[in-house]
């Protein structure tokens, strides 16, 4: 099933961590997390609408400060603002469910921006022309992001998070109002991300997906959690999911979901 | 089960009790709020030109293929998109200041000093502070509105997602292109204002010829008055930018309020560069 093993070196360590929002701080979304990622590995986070999904994948990804506890990435406490520890921070990339592309910049520039920041403008016309070409964005390259739909403005942002290099990268919920057709898109890509795709030099990515629903992941992501109630539970893999008890695991891993063989289109 | 899981209402800031207060029962509470605004409006733009200054300083020359096309953008943004609008404005203020200043001095016989009244009045005052709220109308209400929009979009969020400072990438260019953009429009705006009011006095039939006219003006400069304008017509851009980008970036907003931001940015640097102005005019008194 798998291509590529995970190494079992921890990436993201998370002991008795308090997950705040960024839209009401100080209120709480989750709280005593223990969660341990190692390097390779795919998880989906799953959770209903409003249980602190993307405030939980904003800590993740070090845009927030857990309120108690600990968070270590690689390794290193987290988050990262620090310029002398930037470069580990940007091992690091997050994909927002809404894109928040930069609508002043036209699709290649969004792309081309962080890698112009970070590594000057050497070889970046080459790179943003790759990525482009990869997700399909080429025709749009000289879009502006609000011309575009969710779909385009998404794969956009993942190139965007991609342009890096990074060894790690956290979906906000890939799959949110997509049609079927895209839905697999994203689904295959993903997998080949997770598998060690070209573009990130072949390495395997470790990835970290929040999801309204499970079923869409099986078969894809490799480790489930949930999140309810401001209590994360890890399920283990799909045979945990199966065998939880859990009302609403239940309901989430329900039938309704289309079943997908992610090796069948790459 | 299907309910989103309760969260805690979110605490109340630290200033945000002044602002979302009842109505004042009585004059000393209401002048104790507006004092308290005050104050806390005052320390947060001192916080955030403070931390501007520092990003500019620490980071000074870094990542210099994504700011400095920006840095360049602003500048023209805040300099050369707006001469044609400035050079109508001087034109008009020079008609404004020699047209009364002719026709009073005319009888008093003191035609000669036309060119000291408008060093007085077009070179030290009116010329810098005149750009700076064009320039503030202009440009400044479009960094709020600009700014104001990216921070409820979530675009700052993307950016330090990207590990891109957003005082870097958002305000840095703003100080720069804004201080410099307001420098060289003033000096086209006072020496456009310096020849439409020659152009008004020979339409006038004042006895001056343009050598005499020049030589009142260069008598009555001297370098202190290159010096402070070019300090302070400097110093009303940053002002500008400060102001502006921190209503637009510095608090979480909302798309609703970005309006309400743009306002409250406009007057607090009209006030801010009224401050810096008489602050200059106590410096040139000083100094004469």
């Amino acid at each position: 099933m798998k291509a590529t093993e995970p190494d079992n070196r921890p990436v993201i360590t998370m002991r008795g961590v308090t997950v705040g929002s960024l839209a009401a701080p100080g209120a709480v979304v989750a709280q005593a997390v223990n969660w341990t990622v190692a390097a390779g590995e795919f998880w989906a986070v799953a959770g209903l609408h409003g249980a602190g999904k993307s405030d939980f994948l904003l800590l993740t990804a070090g845009l927030m400060a857990p309120l108690a506890g600990e968070y270590e990435f690689l390794g290193e406490p987290m988050p990262i603002f620090a310029e002398e520890r930037l470069p580990h921070r940007l091992k690091l990339g997050l994909v927002f469910e809404d894109a928040r592309l930069f609508n002043t910049l036209t699709v290649a520039e969004n792309v081309a921006l962080p890698l112009r920041y970070h590594r000057g403008p050497a070889d970046v016309a080459a790179r943003v022309a790759d990525l482009l070409a990869a997700l399909e964005l080429t025709p749009f390259a000289d879009t502006h992001p609000g011309q575009l739909g969710r779909n385009w403005q998404r794969r956009a942002a993942l190139a965007r998070a991609l342009a890096l290099g990074p060894e790690v990268l956290c979906l906000d919920n890939p799959l949110a109002g997509l049609d079927p057709r895209q839905r697999r898109w994203w689904l295959e890509w993903l997998v080949s991300l997770a598998d060690g795709h070209g573009l990130n030099g072949g390495r395997p990515l470790t990835l970290v997906v929040s999801a309204d629903g499970l079923r869409a992941w099986r078969g894809v992501a490799r480790r489930f959690a949930l999140l309810e109630g401001r209590q994360f539970t890890v399920l283990g893999d799909w045979a945990g999911v199966e065998q939880s008890g859990h009302a609403l695991v239940r309901e989430l891993r329900g039938t309704r979901e289309p079943e997908f063989d992610p090796r069948g289109g790459i | 089960m299907n309910e989103p899981a309760p969260t805690a209402a979110a605490p109340e800031t630290e200033t945000g009790f002044v602002f979302r207060a009842p109505l004042s029962a009585t004059w000393p509470q209401a002048l104790g709020r507006r004092v308290l605004r005050w104050f806390f409006t005052v320390r947060g733009l001192g916080a955030f030109a403070l931390i501007t200054l520092g990003v500019m300083w620490t980071k000074a020359g870094r990542s210099a293929a994504a700011i400095g096309p920006l840095t360049r953008q602003e500048v023209a943004r805040a300099g050369a998109r707006l001469l044609p609008l400035f050079l109508f404005v001087a034109a008009a203020l020079g008609l404004l200041v020699i047209g009364q200043v002719v026709a009073w001095s005319s009888r008093v016989g003191a035609v000669s000093y036309l060119g000291v009244v408008m060093v007085v009045a077009v070179v030290r005052e009116l010329g810098p502070l005149i750009t700076a709220f064009l320039v503030l109308a202009r440009v400044g209400t479009a960094n709020v509105v600009e700014l104001g929009t990216a921070r409820a979009a979530g675009e700052v969020e993307a950016l330090e997602a990207l590990g891109i400072d957003p005082v870097h990438y958002l305000v840095v260019p703003r100080v720069i292109g804004l201080a410099l953009g307001t420098f060289a429009l003033t000096v086209f705006f006072i020496l456009a204002a310096l020849g439409s009011g020659y152009v008004w006095a020979f339409l006038q039939d004042v006895p001056l010829r343009p050598e005499q006219y020049v030589r009142q003006i260069a008598g009555a400069l001297s370098w202190l008055d290159f010096a402070l304008l070019a300090l302070k017509t400097a110093a009303f851009g940053a002002i500008i930018a400060i102001v502006t980008c921190y209503h637009g970036l510095a608090r979480p907003l909302r798309f609703e309020d970005v309006s309400t931001a743009t306002v409250r940015a406009v007057g607090q640097a009209v006030v801010a560069c009224g401050c810096l102005d008489a602050l200059f005019i106590v410096v040139y008194l000083t100094a004469a």
